[in-house]
């Protein structure tokens, strides 16, 4: 597993400071002489840095694999696209899963919070590492889409373009109460012991499970939900009266949480839901979302879906108006599917060929008109 | 390359900043980022047709002028475009006010529904024309609000807006509509385009 080491203190929103920890990261494509083919990817909630081709830890598709690789949206034949674990994440990064030296168990709860501005600081480090001077684009949907925005307002000159995907620039009541009854499932498993479980075994994985059943109900939509499993029976040709799981429905989303434990670590889930609860762009910026761009000079182009209900198209149209208010290049679509807030990681066939044909064809413009 | 866009474009001052209500597919913009080198944004209804201008690196926004144009500031463009859409819209009167409220010029081109054929039409088929401009039958037209040279002209007077220049367009032909010569020009004229400054 690739990553590099933050030698120099991170000052967190906290008001802690980090150093001298991991930060683990993948490339995939190559990197140009000119440097100026590079896509910053920032993962999801429960991503991690393996967005393409197979994911070596769970063996299984990596979370973008239908958008990042050879000749797809965003063409690792042309690009150079690097993704890295979000720090509070468990796949490498530094996070509460981490080792402390001192007593050789996991961090856990001592590990300070972190919010989706710590995040981008420290990614920010990869430029420095790779020698970019400038991003041709940073892209990325979901808690992907407010690090986009962050990393922009940040580092106004340091990206081209920018895709925030089915995103937000202030979390809503309604996510911070879903994210709030996930992090209660996983504190009321009785081996979650305050956080300070060994991480070997008994760890809070029932309460992590259901946090992870209930969440991806809201990555779907209701349509999608009926159409896929309607009242459809498990295996069984009628009801047997009890509490197995007779619905598909059931049977599915028990399997989603039953995988979903195999790979996650129960304290990142707190810690990382916790930061997309504290992300409010606009009052980062006293109330005017606009002044978060103002330095900026970045192409944005923010995309949502009509059945995302988690993140919904007023919320990606608030960014646009904001954009719009500063006279920002700005392009918008509301992608149609039935598919939930889960579109931008799925097959949408419009959603992938349009950032495709926009990312090509806006390289292309850039070097042509030598912005 | 469409007639009408070439009349928009020559309206147009190099390096401006121009917004295209209702930018369709973009040729337009493509048109105008080539030749006159503006800084272009668009507004469109239709996701299609959205997608198509992203896949060409337009920066154009979905949405509705009904309810869309706010989000734009006051003067905020050098130029606001509007060809051929001010009739489909529920209120015409409230867009038109809007767009000369975001830009400091307005091009707006209407389909004359005062041209020989449209009246000749009603006159001897008694039916509702469908013409090249206007291939719609009564029942499925998107065009709410049709008018003719003539309207729009006074329109624009009583509402005390400035009309800076009026050109015709037939066929290929383009000419200018004065005051002396517009009920001439109301008559054979395919497509009115007009200058409008607050």
């Amino acid at each position: 597993m690739k990553s590099i080491t933050i030698k120099q203190p991170l000052k967190l929103d906290c008001g802690k400071e980090i150093s001298n920890f991991p930060l683990a990261y993948e490339t995939y494509g190559n990197l140009n002489e000119k440097k100026d083919n590079a896509i910053l990817v920032f993962h999801a909630l429960t991503g991690d840095q393996f967005a393409s081709g197979i994911n070596p830890v769970t063996n299984k598709e990596g979370w973008w694999n239908y958008a990042v690789g050879p000749g797809k949206a965003f063409d690792t034949d042309k690009f150079f696209v690097i993704c890295a674990n979000v720090i509070g994440g468990c796949m490498g990064s530094y996070g509460p899963g981490t080792i402390d030296p001192s007593t050789n168990k996991p961090i856990g709860t001592n590990f300070p919070v972190i919010t989706i501005n710590d995040m981008v600081n420290a990614q920010y480090n990869l430029l420095d590492h790779f020698k970019i001077e400038k991003l041709f684009a940073v892209a990325g949907g979901s808690m992907g889409g407010m690090q986009v925005l962050q990393f922009v307002s940040n580092f106004p000159n340091k990206a081209k373009v920018a895709l925030p995907i089915a995103c937000t620039a202030s979390h809503s009541a309604q996510n911070i109460a879903f994210n709030e009854l996930g992090r209660q499932a996983i504190m009321s498993d009785i081996n979650w012991k305050d956080g300070l479980y060994d991480g070997q075994t008994n760890n809070p994985d029932k309460g992590l499970a259901v946090a992870r059943m209930a969440a991806h109900i809201t990555y779907l939509s209701k349509k999608g939900l009926q159409e896929k499993f309607g009242r459809n029976l498990q295996e069984r040709s009628d009801l047997k009266f009890g509490f197995d799981a007779d619905f598909q429905i059931e049977s599915y989303l028990r399997y989603q949480g039953s995988v979903f434990v195999d790979r996650f670590d129960a304290n990142s889930y707190l810690y990382i839901t916790r930061a997309m609860d504290y992300f409010d762009l606009t009052k980062q910026y006293g109330g005017n979302l606009s002044k978060a761009f103002k330095e900026s000079k970045t192409k944005f182009f923010i995309i949502s879906f009509t059945s995302d209900w988690l993140y919904p198209t007023s919320e990606n149209k608030d960014i646009v108006i904001a954009l719009n208010a500063i006279g920002a290049d700005v392009g918008f679509v509301e992608i149609k599917t039935d598919k939930g807030h889960d579109s931008f990681l799925l097959d949408v066939p419009d959603f992938l060929s349009t950032i495709k044909n926009y990312l090509n064809t806006t390289y292309l413009n850039i070097n042509e008109r030598r912005i | 390359m469409k007639e009408e866009f070439k009349v928009i474009s020559e309206l147009i001052n190099e390096k401006s900043r121009v917004l295209d209500v209702g930018c369709g597919d973009g040729i337009l913009m493509e048109y105008l980022l080539k030749n006159k080198v503006v800084d272009a944004r668009g507004l469109e209804i239709s996701k299609e047709k959205v997608k198509k201008c992203l896949s060409n690196g337009l920066a154009v926004v979905e949405g509705n002028a009904e309810h869309d144009l706010k989000q734009f500031p006051d003067l905020s463009f050098d130029y606001v475009i509007l060809s051929q859409t001010l009739q489909a819209f529920m209120s015409p009167e409230n867009v038109i006010k809007d767009l000369l409220r975001v830009g400091k010029k307005v091009i707006v081109t209407i389909p004359n529904f005062g041209h020989w054929k449209v009246r000749l039409d009603l006159l001897f088929k008694g039916e509702m024309p469908i013409t090249k401009n206007l291939p719609y039958e009564w029942y499925n037209t998107p065009n709410l609000h049709m008018c003719t040279i003539q309207d729009f002209y006074n329109f624009c007077h009583n509402k005390g807006i400035n009309i800076f220049k009026t050109i015709s367009l037939n066929g290929q032909k383009t000419s200018k509509i004065t005051s002396s010569n517009l009920k001439f020009k109301n008559l054979i004229s395919e497509l009115g385009i007009f200058l409008l400054e607050k």
